[in-house]
This record gives structure tokens, C-alpha cells and sequence, in this order.
């Protein structure tokens, strides 16, 4: 029954990817039923960038609910849940008032919600708990935004903001972006709105975690793009400016969280922030273009940021389906129980290493076009003449640069430490490989990552489209004889085609000139060596926090750990230790300075607030009689 | 066609073929300044075909990343080649600017990291984490020092860069060009594994950083390894040379100017593995935790280079 369910899933995936693939390639079309919705009734409409994002949501849930049907196997729980997530997913990019964007948003927080709280337990109901608060107070937000251009235009339908915003002044249309901004940058999870982030995927069950990092956190993004060029008309260019630095802040913030974490899932969430980041770079480059005038590179810019999207979505969605497997074989997330997975778990290492290339940008896999992309549209910034917006370009070039270095840091600390050398654990020594339809859906998510690397002119191309529907502009890239890019006449270029033959060539050349050369194949295997010491065991090894010791020290200002030494000696003599406890946590900055504060005003405003809530039926009696006689008065 | 591929035939060569010289050179100088007679410039050749003679020792212990590392890092290093302008500056990677070189170079430090933390030894993690470390760190001044001359240039394509800066000199004549040197220089030698950030002479557990990681390498493997790491020091220096300087880098893969090129080129080189041998004798190598703040130095100079860039014009 339950694996119905998601074959049900799947097959709705299949129609999502051919429906947004056919209006991504140009077919539009609209529909009404008037009765079904109140307040205008449920309209949907199809462009080429909804078509986009409905054809990242359905492609992404094919494989992820086929590895479902083997993760979640008889587990009744959640099927449901599932198949509404992934509906409501698919309807988001297509509303077109309102009511029906209000109606399909709320239905896949809660779906997704129920399947974060799925799993009993303190963690999961927290995280539940945190995510529902954040979620809600992004929607106050994303609903206050739209019933103000709803009163100031007239009508609840988004075709008519798009005709009646440019005439609005400014203020308020920058307070109606300020809202809407800020409610769908909730969603995609921009620091300092990230807090749910970390905490829900761990806690949802892997597949979930895959869809909701890999493609929930999408829609908050293609919300921001229809706010931010379709809605509201081409603001100022502050508006970029703010993408760009809260994009700088996720990207380099998620990632040092990543890099320091140790829980393989939270790693992930944290990882998700940082390519947030990156895609918002993207897109507040193509917001500042926009607004200065250099509607090409606006073009560009959002073409990086939409292949950026599409991109983790593929690599993003196989690492969380491989970090389920591990879950899955070992009962547990924690680094430091895992190792020698890859001989035990193949197919499922395979897939993270894929996963983990494609993610730190190694070419020619699909990560390093979207980077570079980005990179070709920040770096032509000196085309604009304003030094103020130059610099946090450069700054934004700068941190591109050091992600993308972490980012690798990152990922050789989560696949060196998780999969390799010797199991930390008797759970991860005694694991055993995925089951097929798992290993299946990996191997779909890996050929995703080499495809869309090496098909990068096609994908380009297409998402050049894309973009060109959303900004009016000539495009600025040109993929020549098919096989290279060519970006702004000739101001770079790029071949992953070429380069992966050059390095397949540059691979096996080195190893056939090796064995005609009759170097012996044979390899003498021996213990690592170690010192003189006999014997290897995991303790030796080396550990996840110790691998990030250089970064939580270089970077201690945003990490600020605390060092905890407990050492208990025994009662007669403080010189014979039992016992000695140490930890290094670290604490987090957004946390520290935006939450508590917030948190203690709240709670301090409604301990005041309780001193009039005496309990007494009598009291509240009079207050009912008090402010009946308040508002007979008033009226 | 053909020109293309006889052109990119003969840059791999020049390159493979040119490491284990420069490596050579620069210990022979650093030697000869510390008043030893040292060993022959040529003595990297013959210590790889030693090497490569020798059955390598590989531990139960590994996977196949171990034993795939060494040739990934080779090839990283043969398409940096082709990617980097050496012999001209139109090489057949021709399309390449420097965001693909650093991520080839990272690709291979990818590949050097995992093989580190493969064997399970302390030591391989300790050497991995740091490479990890220092390689993310300088990744932000390669970019913004290189962006200062693609900026002036208009194209990110580095042969463009290194013809239209050789084209118009007062290009080159700018306060940005001197910081853009400094900082890449600085950060040539912390991507290389020189002094002062690491030792390529030691293999003392406190202060080892590259030698760590690869220190379960040996015979063909160790070969590959060490090969490789010469070539990507003769890549960051020919950067050096032909980016800062870009006079007499021929265009074009005729005989004469081609070895007009490589008179050019080797002059160069000499000047900076005189710097290099120079300046490696007569520092000490930095506390690990010390080397962020030198990173963050050439990280400034790289930024001012960037904003002169965009004020001075």
C-alpha cells in the first residue's frame, strides 16, 4: 500500500518534469475554476518560469520517490503527507492569484511539516516546532506583502501587478518587496531566517529531506524572482545590493557551519544554506544589472543563479539520498561513528562521491558550470560605473572564491571521514548495502550531476530561455559549435565536453604509457604505517572535528567555541584521574545575537501580560463588560 | 587541428618534462646558498625513475581512491597544463581562465585530501586537513589578483589577458599591477607548499603539511605525487612570469618565435627560482596558525589591487 503511494509519487513527478519541461521550451497555458477556491477561485498559469521550477520539482521526485519506496518501505506513516508535499510543490509555481498561491504554499508547509514530526521524539517535535513558528511567520509576512498590492492595485490576480506596480511610488513598493523578500527568503532558508533549516532536515526522514532541501528551498527562491522582476517591476538597486550581501552571508555562513558540524545530515542543511547563498548572489547581481540598466548581464546573472537552482537540486537530493542509505545501514548520522563505508556500502559511496565532486564544484560535473557562470556574471561588473556597487561585487567574487574552497574542505571532511579508511563503529563495521531500488535511485541522481556537467551548452541554453522570459534582454551567451560556451562576445568561454575528454585523455595516456612500460601492476598491501606501533585501529584516525580544528581556529570570530574540560580526580588523590571529559562545542552567532534577544523580549512582555490573568471567572466577566462598554463608547 | 593538438602535445611536454628541473634548480640554488655543494640540478629525474622502478607499498586499509589519487592528480596536472598560457598564449584549453585552472588545481587537491584520510593514519588527516585548510584560504587572492588583470584587460581568458597587457604597457604601468604580483606571489608560495607556509624539506610531524598527507605514497604512486607537485610549481611560476610579465609570449606556434619564447620564458623562471631559493633560505617557516594572517595580508593586497582597479580609472 505504502509503496503505491509512491510509485503514485513518482508517476506525479513524470507528469510535473514533461508539463514543466514543455512550458519551460515555450508551451504556456492558463486555466480557472472559478468555484472551487473563494476570492477569485483557483487560476493557474504556465510560463516559461514556472515551467522551470515545476520541471525541477517533478524531475527531482522521480528518483527520490522511487528510493522512497525502499527507504520507507511498509512504513504507512507519511505516504500521504508525501503525495500532498509533492502536489502542492508542483501547484506553487503555477498559481496565479492569491488565493490559490496562498492555498498551495500553506498545503506544502504542512505536508512537509506532519513529515518532519513523523518520528516521535524531543529532537523531531522541536524541530517541528521551530519549523512551523518560522514557516508561519514567513507567510504572515508573504500574505501581509501581497494584500498590500493587492488594496494598492486592486486585484488579488499577479498579471495585473506586473501591469499596475511600475505606477506605484516607491516606498511602497519597496516595502511590499521588503515583505515578500523576507517571507520567501524564510523559506529558502537565507541567515539569518536559516534556523529551521538545521533542524528539520535531520529530523525528516531522508527522502523528505531530499525534496525539501532539494526543491522546497527552490520555490522560496522562485518566489523571490517573481517578486523581484515580475511583480514590482524593476526596482532600485539597493534591492540587489541586499541579495547580494544576505547571499555573501549565507553562502560563507553555511558553509563554515558545514564544515564544523559533524552530524552528516545537519552538515547537509548547513550546506544548502551556503548554496542559497550562492544562488542569491545570482540573483541579486541580476537585480543590481536590472536596475542600473545592464540588462544583459542581468540576463546572465539570472541564467547562473537558475542553473545554480536546477543543479543543487540534483546534487543536493542524491547526497541526502545517500546519507539515508548510511543512516539507514548504520542507525546513526554521527561522523564520528561512521568510516569504511566505501568497501561496505559501495553503490551508496559511489553516489555520495558523485554527490560530493558535483558539490564542490569539481569539473566537469554540473556544480563547477553553474559556480563558473556566476563567477563570468559577477566578474563583469566593471562594466557598471558606480564604486560603492563595484566593491560589493568584488566582495561577492571574493566569497564565491572562499566558499567554493570550504565547500571542498567541507566535502572531503564528509566523504574522507564518513566513508573512508576503517569503521569508527561496530554499527558502521556491520553495514550492509542499500536495497536495489535505493541504489537505483542514486544512480539516477549521479547520471543527473554527469549529464547536466557535461551537457552544460543544452542546459545553459534552455535556461537562457528561461531567463530572457523574465528579463527582455539580447543574450549574452552563446554556445557556439554546441559543445562551448561563449559569455559576452569574448569575454570568456567555456568547454566541459572538451575538458572531460582532455582529462579522460590525460588520465588513461599516464597509465597505458605505465604498463607498456611494463611497470609490475602488483602492489605489495601492508598495514598503514605507523610509527613502529603494531596494529591498527579506528582510534588512531584521524577524526571530523579534528579534521576542522584549522577552520573553527582561523575562523573562532563566527564560531566563538567554548571549551569545556571536565576532569574528575580521584577522592584522595587529585593525581589519580578517572575520568576526563572534553568538548568543544560551538555556538552560533544569529542565535546569540537575533533569537535570544527577541525570545527574552517576548518572554518578558508576557510575564507583564500574565499579571492580569488571574485565573479568576469573575475578573474576565469584567473584562468582557469593559471592553463591550469600551467599544459601544467608541461607536 | 593538428596545430592544436602538436601545439598542446608539446606545452604537456614542455611542462612534465621542464618539473623535475625547476625542482631540481631550486634545490641545487638553496643548497649552494647555504654554503653546501648539494645535489645535481638533474637529480628529480633520476630519483623518479628510481621511484618508478619500485613496487609500491599500498595499505589493506584503502580503497580505491588511494590508488586512483595519483593519476587523477597527474591528470589535473596535464590539463592544467594545456589550460595555463606557457609556450604561447593561445593554449589548446584556450577558453580557460583562471576559475577552471584553481578548480582543476582543486580538483587534484580533492582527490590528494580524501587519499590522506584514506589510509587512517593520524598523520595523513593531520596533513589532509591542513592542505584543506591553506588551499581554501588562498583561493580568494588567486581570483581577485588575477580579476585585477582580467579587469583591465576586459576578458577572463588568460591568453587574452596576457596579449592585451603585452599589447598596451601602460596597462601594466599601475600601482594595481605591483599589488596584484604581491599578492599572488604570496600566495604562489602557500599553494605550492613553500616557505613560509610549509617545508617541502621536513618530515617533522609538527610543521609537516603536504609531506603528511602523502606520506603513505611510495614507488610509482609516490612517482605520480611528486611529479605532479612539481608541475603545478612550474604552472603557478609560469603564471607569475607570463601574467605579470607578459612580454614575449608568442601568439602563434611558429619555430622561431617559439624559441624566442622559451629564451623569454626561462629567463623568467630563473629570475623567480632565484627569488624563491633566495627567500627560502633566509626565513623561517611560520607557526601553522600564523599562516591565516599571511593569507589574509595577501588576501588585502589582492582587494586594494581590485579597488585601485575601479577608482584609477
Amino acid at each position: 500500500m505504502s509503496v503505491a503511494g509512491y510509485v503514485l509519487a513518482a508517476c506525479l513527478g513524470g507528469v510535473g518534469a514533461v508539463a514543466g519541461l514543455a512550458g519551460m521550451l515555450g508551451h504556456a497555458w492558463s486555466a480557472h475554476v472559478g468555484w472551487l477556491v473563494p476570492l477569485g477561485g483557483l487560476e493557474l498559469q504556465m510560463d516559461r518560469l514556472a515551467g522551470c521550477f515545476v520541471a525541477i520539482v517533478g524531475i527531482t521526485s522521480i528518483p527520490v520517490s522511487i528510493y522512497a519506496g525502499g527507504y520507507a518501505g511498509r512504513d504507512r506513516r507519511g505516504v500521504a503527507a508525501y503525495l500532498v508535499f509533492v502536489a502542492s510543490m508542483l501547484l506553487v509555481p503555477l498559481a496565479a492569484n492569491t488565493m490559490t498561491f496562498a492555498i498551495a504554499w500553506e498545503l506544502m508547509s504542512l505536508a512537509s511539516y506532519l513529515l518532519v514530526v513523523q518520528h516521535r521524539g524531543a529532537a523531531a517535535a522541536h524541530a517541528g516546532w521551530v519549523y512551523a513558528v518560522m514557516t508561519h511567520a514567513g507567510l504572515g509576512c508573504l500574505l501581509a506583502g501581497m494584500l498590500l498590492l493587492g488594496a494598492w492595485t486592486g486585484s488579488a490576480r499577479f498579471v495585473d501587478w506586473t501591469a499596475a506596480a511600475p505606477a506605484l511610488d516607491a516606498a511602497s513598493r519597496s516595502l511590499a518587496w521588503g515583505l515578500l523578500a523576507a517571507g520567501f527568503l524564510a523559506k529558502a532558508g537565507a541567515i539569518p531566517l536559516h534556523v529551521w533549516l538545521p533542524l528539520a532536515h535531520p529530523a525528516a526522514p531522508s527522502h523528505v529531506s531530499a525534496l525539501m532541501s532539494g526543491v522546497m528551498i527552490k520555490l522560496g527562491l522562485y518566489g523571490l524572482v517573481r517578486a523581484s522582476f515580475g511583480w514590482l517591476g524593476t526596482g532600485p538597486a539597493w534591492w540587489g545590493t541586499a541579495l547580494l550581501l544576505l547571499g555573501v552571508v549565507a553562502a560563507v555562513g553555511g558553509v563554515l557551519y558545514a564544515l564544523a558540524d559533524r552530524d552528516l545530515k545537519r552538515l547537509l542543511a548547513y550546506s544548502s544554506i551556503e548554496n542559497v547563498g550562492i544562488i542569491l548572489i545570482g540573483l541579486g547581481a541580476a537585480v543590481a544589472f536590472r536596475a542600473t540598466g545592464a540588462d544583459a548581464l542581468a540576463l546572465l546573472a539570472l541564467t547562473a543563479a537558475l542553473c545554480h537552482a536546477d543543479n543543487h537540486a540534483a546534487f543536493k537530493s542524491l547526497l541526502f539520498m545517500a546519507a539515508g542509505s548510511v543512516l539507514h545501514a548504520t542507525g546513526t548520522r554521527d561522523l564520528e561513528s561512521l568510516g569504511g563505508l566505501v568497501k561496505r556500502m559501495p553503490w551508496t559511496a559511489a553516489g555520495f562521491f558523485v554527490g560530493s565532486a558535483a558539490i564542490a564544484g569539481l569539473p566537469p560535473l554540473n556544480g563547477f558550470v553553474s559556480e563558473w557562470l556566476t563567477f563570468q556574471a559577477l566578474l563583469q561588473n566593471v562594466q557598471l560605473r558606480i564604486p560603492g556597487l563595484n566593491l560589493v561585487f568584488t566582495l561577492a567574487v571574493a566569497a564565491l572564491a572562499l566558499t567554493g574552497g570550504l565547500a571542498i574542505a567541507c566535502f572531503v571532511k564528509a566523504y574522507g571521514i564518513g566513508f573512508l579508511a576503517l569503521p569508527r563503529s561496530e554499527a558502521a563495521a556491520a553495514a550492509h548495502e542499500a536495497p536495489l531500488s535505493m541504489r537505483v535511485a542514486m544512480m539516477l541522481g549521479a547520471g543527473a550531476c554527469v549529464a547536466l556537467g557535461l551537457g552544460a551548452t543544452a542546459v545553459v541554453d534552455a535556461l537562457g530561455a528561461v531567463a530572457a522570459a523574465v528579463v527582455p534582454a539580447a543574450t549574452p551567451i552563446v554556445s557556439g559549435d554546441w559543445l562551448t560556451l561563449h559569455v559576452s562576445g569574448g569575454f570568456a568561454s567555456m568547454s566541459t565536453a572538451q575538458l572531460a575528454v582532455v582529462l579522460a585523455g590525460a588520465l588513461l595516456v599516464p597509465l597505458a604509457v605505465l604498463t607498456l612500460a611494463g611497470a609490475r601492476p602488483a602492489a605489495r598491501r601492508y598495514e598503514t604505517w605507523g610509527c613502529g606501533r603494531l596494529l591498527q585501529t579506528p582510534r588512531m584516525e584521524y577524526t571530523a572535528t579534528a579534521f576542522a580544528n584549522p577552520f573553527t581556529r582561523v575562523f573562532d570570530f563566527v564560531y566563538r567555541p567554548v571549551k569545556q574540560l571536565d576532569i574528575e580526580a580521584h577522592p584522595e588523590s587529585r593525581f589519580f584521574v578517572r575520568r576526563i571529559a572534553y568538548a568543544n562545542p560551538t555556538r552560533f552567532i544569529v542565535d546569540e545575537w537575533v533569537y535570544r534577544p527577541v525570545d527574552r523580549a517576548l518572554r518578558a512582555v508576557t510575564q507583564r501580560a500574565a499579571a492580569i490573568q488571574s485565573g479568576s471567572p469573575n475578573l474576565y466577566l469584567a473584562y468582557l463588560l469593559a471592553v463591550l462598554l469600551l467599544l459601544l463608547v467608541l461607536a | 587541428m593538428t596545430a592544436v593538438v602538436v601545439g598542446g602535445i608539446l606545452q604537456v611536454a614542455a611542462v612534465a618534462a621542464g618539473a623535475p628541473l625547476l625542482v631540481g634548480t631550486l634545490r641545487h640554488l638553496k643548497a649552494r646558498l647555504v654554503g653546501r655543494r648539494g645535489p645535481a640540478p638533474w637529480q628529480p629525474y633520476r630519483d623518479l625513475a628510481k621511484l618508478f622502478g619500485k613496487t609500491p607499498v599500498v595499505s589493506t586499509t584503502t580503497s580505491w581512491i588511494f590508488r586512483a589519487t595519483p593519476y587523477v592528480l597527474f591528470a589535473t596536472m596535464l590539463a592544467g597544463a594545456l589550460a595555463t598560457p606557457v609556450l604561447s598564449s593561445r593554449p589548446p584549453l584556450g577558453f580557460a581562465g583562471i576559475v577552471l585552472l584553481m578548480y582543476l588545481f582543486l580538483a587534484g587537491t580533492f582527490f590528494l585530501t580524501l587519499a590522506g584520510l584514506d589510509a587512517g593514519s593520524a598523520f595523513g588527516g593531520m596533513g589532509s586537513s591542513r592542505e584543506a585548510a591553506v588551499a581554501a584560504l588562498a583561493e580568494p587572492t588567486v581570483i581577485l589578483a588575477v580579476l585585477a588583470l582580467s579587469l583591465r584587460a576586459n576578458t577572463t581568458n588568460l591568453g587574452g589577458v596576457v596579449e592585451r597587457l603585452s599589447g598596451d604597457p601602460l596597462l601594466a604601468a599601475n600601482p594595481a599591477h605591483l599589488l596584484a604580483f604581491s599578492a599572488f606571489f604570496i600566495v604562489m608560495l602557500a599553494e605550492t607548499g613553500r616557505l613560509p607556509v610549509d617545508n617541502p624539506a621536513t618530515h617533522l610531524e609538527l610543521t609537516m603539511i603536504h609531506e603528511a598527507m602523502v606520506l603513505e605514497y611510495s614507488g610509482r604512486h609516490l612517482a605520480l605525487v611528486e611529479w605532479a607537485s612539481g608541475m603545478k610549481l612550474l604552472l603557478f611560476l609560469t603564471l607569475l612570469a607570463n601574467l605579470f610579465f607578459p612580454w614575449g609570449v608568442p601568439a602563434v606556434l611558429a619555430p622561431l618565435p617559439l624559441l624566442l619564447g622559451v629564451i623569454v620564458l626561462l629567463a623568467k623562471l630563473a629570475v623567480l627560482t632565484v627569488a624563491i631559493a633566495v627567500l627560502e633560505t633566509s626565513i623561517a617557516k611560520l607557526r601553522l596558525f600564523r599562516v591565516p594572517e599571511l593569507l589574509a595580508g595577501s588576501f588585502a593586497l589582492a582587494l586594494l589591487s581590485v579597488t585601485a582597479v575601479f577608482l584609477l580609472r
